[in-house]
């Protein structure tokens, strides 16, 4: 079993009972919305220019987990979706591949077959995502499945109604549960869905949660609910996962997800992360984006910065 | 553990320069004194040069007024100060309005002209001096027309001519919090700039001559102190207004005891910024940045002195420091700095003279590892810790980006030593529980306490101070009262 933070010196009596985990969380510094929401939109105020942009945009297109989460998947959009993270600007081989392609279970061994070959992973979301409403056992079997079919990646749902109510201690354990059965071969992101927590203090607490239990990313929410990944709330998260590596050496990345559509605002994430974690996290292996549509603004976006013009939709691919 | 892929990137993410474009504002190589609605010559011919302080580089030359030049702009103010006072309010707010717009519609180009001239990052000109100056004349021309409704009698009278000096800090913003209540309320204007940052106040009178406002209501003395001494002692000026330092405020004080002329003074700060054990940490450690790098420190109001409670001082000062390791010092006309020049030689010295002192005290010296630019005035942003109050840097004002960090034990203390200081203009708290914000703000004796933020402005707000910050408010309701016969 892997060593997580829990057993960790600093940390090892947070986990005790339900009221050490809470005198915990509810322990950590508060969070000032207005104060957050300001520093996430003076990040955005940054010009990035020239080849500040030209590096921020192929640094975006490495960290893409390219995402389809439909209940109309098939096997053929997932192999499109594998080829065009392999691939994904077919007029220009000097783009960078995406991160990973992010699929339900059942699609786990089509999408390793598409990118057979290639460094890009395959990211499933198992545990009953996105409500995660489902016995452990269910949630659990998910995840062997999916690790099964060759899954690089867990994407695993908090229990959001078990978070609320105050019992963290049953989302520690199931953490803890889901991060065991993905074994030594995949690496687990945990998704709170922030829409749902609905205040940072929430979210920070949650944060801290995920990584006490052993998570390798925190990610902000499915993508399927109205708020999604924001500035502020991932400016909030990179905060958490630089104090927890203070506290227990143990680095933890970051994934924003959902809603992030353009390359201007996938630059503003990017300026957040270099000026709230720096270098250490700027890169595939530590943060990524949850996203299905913004690989083709990015691309169209590069395609300018090589040729002076824009391009349009019918120079990038549909898949 | 290594990445997903190697790594395509050799560099890390550096930002290009983003450098706001000169070309939208139209410096002229000399500029004269405005008054009567015209550009004159100065009586004894004297010019002066105005540098930018980020180069060095001579921008403009302008006329500098004397004696017979402010008895000229006095007299005309006077002269104009029948009809203007007589107008309906009504009449006088189409004029603040129409000022008002012309300052949004020319809000680029005075912001960049503004960081040209006074070596702040356009980042700020942009994004808080413009904004506010056009805010505040839009607040004040809503109140030309309800003065009998602000709580002064019915039908409060101007008080006629004002001579009004204002710093170099926030050249445009300070002239919008003198001007603005002095028409809107019905009287003229005689103002001052300060010899490093002239030029807005000039293209301010071309914005006046643009709004159609009347000859002589607005005149533009550029000079040095003993222009403005001779403004403030001329014996047809009515109102007095000075934001400056303590020294100067005093000595006005002293020129203006015994006449009849009402004064109002915006003086120095050494403020307090009290962070409790309890406090949001990294929105704290924002608030903090804010309060005393905010235009290089060169703010009366800054939170100059930080109280840290001494549970958290480790924590917070790791995260402060870390967090001035982002700051970004350069070119004030590039959008991404964070941190420009200091506003003249002059002030660059006393700055360095001042830190010296703190470091001959025994206070410990630390600012990030930053390369200053080779020509031009800068200053890195410097810390100093284990300050006690006995410490110069704790007591002094030094209007430059120096942090000095003290720490108390108690809520009493820290109140006690934020009281202990020879000012009271502002004073800033940072808890999460909102009646240690009440109790503890109902004892700090500051014009201004800010909870949870810093360095927050607004029109509507009333600003001044307690000791020797000077009296008398500006902004809000209560800015009206110091240009009425009340």
């Amino acid at each position: 079993m892997p060593t997580t933070a829990s057993t960790a010196l600093p940390l090892k009596d947070v986990t005790a009972s339900n009221s050490t985990l809470r005198r915990f969380l509810h322990g950590l510094p508060g969070v000032d919305a207005v104060g957050l929401e300001a520093r996430a939109a003076s990040l955005g105020t940054r010009s990035i220019k020239t080849t500040a942009k030209a590096y921020a945009i192929d640094l975006a297109i490495s960290m893409v987990d390219l995402t389809t989460l439909e209940g109309a998947d098939t096997p053929g959009k997932v192999r499109a979706l594998g080829a065009k993270a392999v691939r994904p600007d077919p007029t220009d081989r000097t783009a960078p591949a995406t991160a990973a392609v992010c699929v339900y279970p059942d699609m786990v061994a089509v999408a390793k077959e598409a990118v057979a070959g290639s460094a890009v992973k395959v990211a499933s979301v198992a545990t009953a995502f996105p409500a995660g409403r489902a016995a452990l056992g269910v949630k659990l079997a998910d995840v062997r499945d999916a690790v099964a079919a060759g899954a690089d990646e867990i994407d695993m749902v908090i229990d959001r109604g078990a978070f609320l109510a105050g019992d963290y201690l049953k989302v520690y354990e199931e953490i803890v549960a889901v991060k065991e059965a993905c074994g030594a071969s995949a690496r687990l992101k945990v998704i709170f869905e922030t829409g749902e927590l609905s205040t940072y203090d929430n979210i920070r607490r949650a944060s801290w949660l995920g990584m006490i239990a052993g998570a390798d990313f925190i990610k902000t929410s499915t993508g399927k609910v109205a708020v999604n990944a924001t500035p502020a709330n991932t400016l909030l998260m990179l905060e958490a996962v630089r104090d927890f590596r203070a506290q227990t050496g143990i680095q933890v990345g970051v994934k924003p997800a959902g809603g992030i559509r353009t390359t201007k605002d996938a630059v503003k994430f990017l300026v957040v992360v270099n000026e709230t974690v720096g270098e250490d996290w700027l890169d595939n292996h530590w943060f990524r984006f949850g996203a299905s549509s913004l690989l083709n603004d990015l691309l169209m976006q590069r395609q300018k910065l090589a040729t002076g013009r824009y391009s349009g939709p019918d120079y990038v691919t549909v898949d | 553990m290594a990445s997903v892929s190697a790594s395509p990137f050799s560099s890390a993410f550096e930002y290009a320069p983003a450098p706001e474009s000169r070309a939208v504002v139209d410096i002229a190589p000399s500029y004269g004194l405005f008054i009567d609605g015209e550009f004159v010559e100065a009586a004894e011919g004297r010019v002066f040069k105005t540098v930018s302080p980020s180069t060095e580089e001579v921008l403009s030359e302008v006329a500098q007024a004397g004696e017979a030049d402010v008895d000229r702009a006095v007299k005309a103010a006077r002269k104009a100060f029948e009809k203007w006072s007589a107008l309906p309010g009504s009449e006088r707010a189409k004029y603040l309005f129409r000022i008002a717009r012309i300052i949004q519609e020319r809000s680029r180009e005075l912001a960049v002209l503004e960081t040209l001239d006074n070596g702040k990052p356009i980042k700020e000109t942009r994004d808080a001096d413009l904004p506010l100056v056009a805010a505040h004349f839009f607040y004040y021309a809503g109140w030309a027309d309800k003065l009998g409704h602000a709580g002064f009698g019915t039908n409060p009278r101007p008080l006629g001519v004002a001579g009004q000096v204002i710093p170099w800090n926030f050249p445009l913003l300070m002239l919008a919090w003198k001007i603005a209540p002095a028409l809107a309320t019905g009287n003229t204007v005689v103002l001052k700039p300060a010899e490093t940052t002239p030029l807005s106040a000039l293209f301010f009178a071309d914005i006046c001559r643009q709004a159609g406002l009347p000859k002589g209501v607005v005149n533009i003395l550029p000079g040095y102190g003993d222009t403005g001494a001779a403004l403030v002692a001329h014996p047809d000026v009515n109102k007095v207004a000075f934001t400056g330092s303590t020294a100067v405020g005093k000595e006005i004080a002293r020129t203006v005891a015994g006449s009849r002329k009402k004064l109002t003074l915006e003086l120095g700060g050494k403020g307090a910024n009290i962070v409790f054990d309890d406090a949001p940490i990294d929105q704290a450690v924002e608030g903090i940045v804010t309060g005393i790098f905010f235009n290089q420190g060169q703010v009366c109001c800054a939170g100059s002195r930080l109280l840290v409670q001494e549970s958290i001082q480790d924590e917070l000062l790791d995260s402060l420091k870390r967090r001035l390791s982002t700051l970004r010092l350069g070119d004030p006309l590039d959008k991404n700095t964070d941190i420009g020049a200091i506003n003249s030689a002059e002030q660059l010295a006393r700055i360095t003279s001042l830190v010296a002192a703190g470091e001959a005290e025994g206070a410990e010296r630390w600012s990030p590892a930053c390369e200053l630019p080779s020509s031009g005035y800068w200053f890195a942003p410097t810390l100093f810790t284990n300050v006690t109050q006995a410490h110069t840097i704790a007591r002094d004002e030094i209007f430059g980006p120096v942090l000095s960090v003290l720490t108390f034990r108690t809520p009493d203390e820290a109140v006690a030593k934020a009281n202990n200081t020879q000012y009271g203009l502002s004073a800033g708290i940072w808890t999460e529980k909102g009646s240690r914000i009440l109790a503890v703000a109902n004892k700090l004796r500051a014009g201004v306490v800010w909870s949870n933020t810093f360095n927050k402005f607004d029109p509507t707000s009333p600003f001044g101070g307690y000791k020797e910050s000077g009296f008398g408010r500006e902004g809000g309701r209560h800015g009206l009262e110091a240009y009425l016969d009340v």
